[in-house]
């Protein structure tokens, strides 16, 4: 049987084109890879090459025709021992329509449905700890962290600027190189991209990861790797190539250092699915957390804050205390109005808590702790309970974490909403530098207090 | 004073084989190199035509033309050595052993696939052939095999990764990013640029400095570096024999610099209108891996037009069953949109 040649797509959008003229006549020999003729595509005059060897034995579509669909046969090429006579038969076929477009219509896929936060099934319960508790810092807690699952696993290792030698740019790691050495305690040259790159490579190959980002400011130079080469290659891959690997750093604002050093990158990295984003505010949590992201097969982005590491928690007394990721916490518990934050800004929900307390204001404060997968479960019943929402975080308000919270209290808690849901956030303005703007340009106790009342309908 | 690192050894600037073959390349090998060329050839052509059926969708970047450079490197690795290379990843899949219906059932985005349909042309993975991607972002795949060198190294495995990349790539940053790492942290790593002289539609005297001696780039960090004719399969496997040894010895990494050509356009959708079909037909006639390939056995008399044709034929075979397979092999079950994004902790 001669060998058709059909009429190619020769781009992702074509469906016909003009067959402008053949470079080989009716008898001639061809071979893989000789130019059989040129066609012009939507887009451009491109050739088409022979994939077979043979005789061209018949032009069924001559030069210089146009809008021949795609798949139409326009040649055929005799085989070795085939003759004129196998072509007997052959005509200019109907055009064909492109397959690939029918597949697309027929696909039995699912509708698209909206999924809010990523597709994370089973969050494991929180251990309780009944036994005794040490005053530790924040910065303390997350070294124990890691010294602790550096020593559980030896394929955990730290990677980062000055994170060695200097003991770390805000002293996270210190101890950690006179413990666990130069080979699991890396000092990079300044070298973001190449090395989130690198270390995504080495999560690929099986080893731990924790790489340190003096601020995640800096992490914008690495954010293809974090995004494009970690959190989506699982997906890609089919299941094969996981990226177990913890970017962790300071995030969000520290103090008077200018609007380049000074943005919280929550929602950026919440809003890409194969990413888990977790943000804890005290120190038992950071710790708890920590060894849970360091202990997952994926890329977890940890986000600390550079104001917080001085602070003191108590701490419970192992080296097995981890908290899950995905799991809110309710703080303070209250029935008249819902807060829900994270980070750093826990503390001023708190206090905004207390002061409404005087005004006989009961406010349930929600930490998230993890931003994806986001632990909807708690922030509903405590909605159902109070039917007020405020949302409080540092970055700014357009497409923020406020912003999605409040979308999914809208679509799975309408009816028990009496009010608008309130979002506090960050003014909508690159950080200032000047100290009485910038504490304008920060969500403050006050406004958290000012929009509480407002739900609340109270003045 | 102190004395600085030995600068990089300048290998000699062109390496082809000479007309007595090297004493390590057999008959036998020879043999498998012209399989495997024709292989790749024969399945990018296939691929290339079925793309133009509408099977294929997307990207679709072909190899064709530069068949050698990574069959004559992946001829110097061991089985635990790994590669990786950028989204023109079709050939780099075949050399390293994956199979042939895996990886066309991924071009057509079927459940057959190495990714399931998920990853297509451009993103498709083996760990057991030690196939990291399949990468579209152009360099990104540069500190990832840094990284993979840096694992073993980490695991004391004194196993080296290959890390594939264009003339194009070469001037990400994040490439020096690597090389300094690299070179600092004494890692087994290749660097194998394929210079076909365009990245897209520009060609490197367009691009790139000194773009006649891309092998230098490595210099500032002590790389060693070489040229090598990546049309001649056997210069290319002796140049990298000494790569990876170097690398495999624990003396870090090295830079080569295949100069290679590749025929077809930048991708399936590419007119490659800005280089003449003289250049391209030339470098077909005169320098045509295959070809040369061709002549050296019939020459040496390795094996006989005959036995040629019987290699063509197995090879055809393999392809076809390999199209069938992407053809029938059923579109991912809906319920595979949801699988995969997370690993179980
Ligand atoms: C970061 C990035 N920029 C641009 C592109 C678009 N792009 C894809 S391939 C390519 C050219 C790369 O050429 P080269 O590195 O020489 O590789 P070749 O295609 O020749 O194999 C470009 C610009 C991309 N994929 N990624
Ligand atoms: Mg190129």
């Amino acid at each position: 049987m001669p060998i058709e040649i059909l009429m190619p797509a020769l781009s992702p959008t074509m469906t016909e084109g003009k067959l402008s003229r053949w470079m080989k006549n009716e008898g001639d020999s061809v071979s893989s890879g000789d130019i059989l003729a040129e066609i012009e595509t939507d887009k451009a005059t491109m050739e088409v090459e022979a994939v077979d060897e043979g005789v061209l034995g018949k032009i069924l579509i001559a030069g210089d025709t146009d809008n021949v669909a795609v798949n139409t046969p326009i040649a055929l090429i005799l085989e070795d021992g085939e003759s004129d006579a196998d072509l007997n038969g052959y005509s200019a076929a109907a055009p064909v329509t492109r397959p690939a477009a029918e597949q697309v219509v027929e696909s039995s896929a699912p509708a698209p449905v909206s999924v809010s936060g990523p597709a994370v099934e089973f969050v494991a319960p929180e251990s309780e700890w009944n036994g005794s508790f040490t005053k530790t810092t924040v910065r303390e807690a997350l070294r124990d962290a890691m010294a602790e699952e550096m020593r559980r696993n030896k394929k955990v290792f730290l990677m980062g600027e000055e994170v060695a030698q200097y003991q770390g740019a805000y002293k996270i790691s210190q101890g950690l190189l006179d413990e666990f050495g130069a080979k699991r305690v890396i000092d990079t040259p300044i070298t973001e991209h190449g090395f989130a790159g690198l270390g995504v490579g080495a999560a690929f190959y099986g080893l731990n990861p924790i790489v340190e980002f003096m601020t995640f400011n800096f992490a914008m130079q690495a954010i293809d790797h974090i995004i494009n080469s970690a959190a989506k290659t699982r997906y890609m891959s089919g299941g094969q190539v996981s990226s177990p690997i913890v970017f962790r750093g300071p995030n969000g604002v520290a103090s008077r250092v200018g609007a380049q050093h000074s943005q919280c990158y929550a929602s950026w990295y919440a809003h890409c699915p194969g990413l888990k984003v977790v943000s804890p505010y005290s120190a038992a949590d950071a710790k708890g957390l920590l060894k849970s992201a360091i202990r997952d097969p994926n890329p977890v982005i940890f986000l600390e804050n550079e104001l917080m590491y001085g602070t003191s928690f108590d701490v419970p007394d192992t080296d097995d205390w981890t908290v899950p990721i995905g799991k809110a916490k309710v703080v303070r518990p209250g029935t008249d109005v819902t807060i829900v934050t994270f980070s750093l800004m826990v503390g001023k929900a708190l206090d905004a808590a207390e002061e409404l307390a005087k005004e006989g204001i009961s406010a349930e404060v929600i930490d998230l702790r993890t931003i994806r997968p986001l632990d909807t479960e708690t922030i509903l019943t405590s909605v159902r309970k109070t039917n007020r929402l405020v949302t409080v975080e540092e970055g700014w308000a357009f497409a923020g974490i406020g912003s999605e919270i409040s979308a999914i209290v809208m679509e799975q808690a309408f009816d028990y909403l009496d009010a608008p849901v309130k979002r506090v956030a960050g003014v909508d303005v690159p950080l200032p530098y000047a100290a009485n703007l910038e504490q304008l340009a920060l969500p403050q106790s006050s406004h958290i207090i000012t929009s509480a009342k407002e739900v609340c309908y109270r003045s | 004073m102190a004395t600085k690192k030995t600068p990089p050894k300048r290998a000699s600037k062109k390496r082809t084989a000479s007309s007595a073959l090297p004493s390590d390349i057999t008959n036998e090998l020879i043999l498998d190199f012209y399989r495997e060329m024709l292989l790749i050839r024969r399945f990018e052509e296939k691929a290339g035509q079925m793309y133009g059926m509408g099977l294929i969708g997307g990207f679709c970047h072909l190899y064709i033309g530069q068949e050698a450079v990574v069959v004559g490197i992946q001829s110097a690795l061991e089985e635990r050595d790994t590669i990786l290379t950028s989204y023109r990843d079709h050939g780099h899949m075949l050399a390293c052993g994956m199979d042939p219906d895996g990886v066309m059932a991924e071009l057509t985005g079927r459940s057959g696939g190495y990714s399931k349909g998920k990853g297509g042309s451009m993103h498709m993975f083996s760990e057991e052939k030690g196939f990291y991607g399949g990468h579209g972002i152009v360099g990104a795949q540069v500190p990832i095999g840094t990284g993979i060198a840096f694992a073993h190294k980490y695991l004391e495995e004194k196993a080296v990764n290959v890390a594939y990349l264009g003339d194009g790539a070469l001037n990400q940053g994040q490439v020096y990013e690597s090389f300094n790492m690299a070179s600092l942290w004494e890692l087994p790593v290749v660097y194998v640029i394929e210079n076909n002289s365009y990245a897209m539609g520009t060609s490197t005297a367009r691009s790139s400095a000194n773009s006649t001696e891309l092998y230098h780039r490595g210099n500032a960090y002590g790389i060693p570096g070489m040229q090598v004719d990546g049309m001649d399969v056997v210069a290319v496997r002796e140049a990298a024999k000494i790569a990876v040894e170097h690398a495999r010895s624990g003396k870090g990494p090295y830079i080569m610099e295949m100069m290679t050509y590749r025929y077809r356009g930048h991708s399936m959708s590419d007119p490659a209108k800005y280089r003449s079909k003289e250049e391209v037909q030339k470098v077909r006639e005169e320098r045509d891996p295959i070809e040369r390939l061709r002549a050296l056995m019939l020459k040496k008399k390795i094996i006989d037009e005959a036995g040629m044709k019987q290699i063509d034929k197995d090879v055809k075979a393999i392809v076809s069953k390999s199209a069938e397979f992407a053809q029938s092999s059923p579109e991912p079950d809906p319920s595979e949109l949801y699988t995969d994004v997370y690993a179980d902790a």
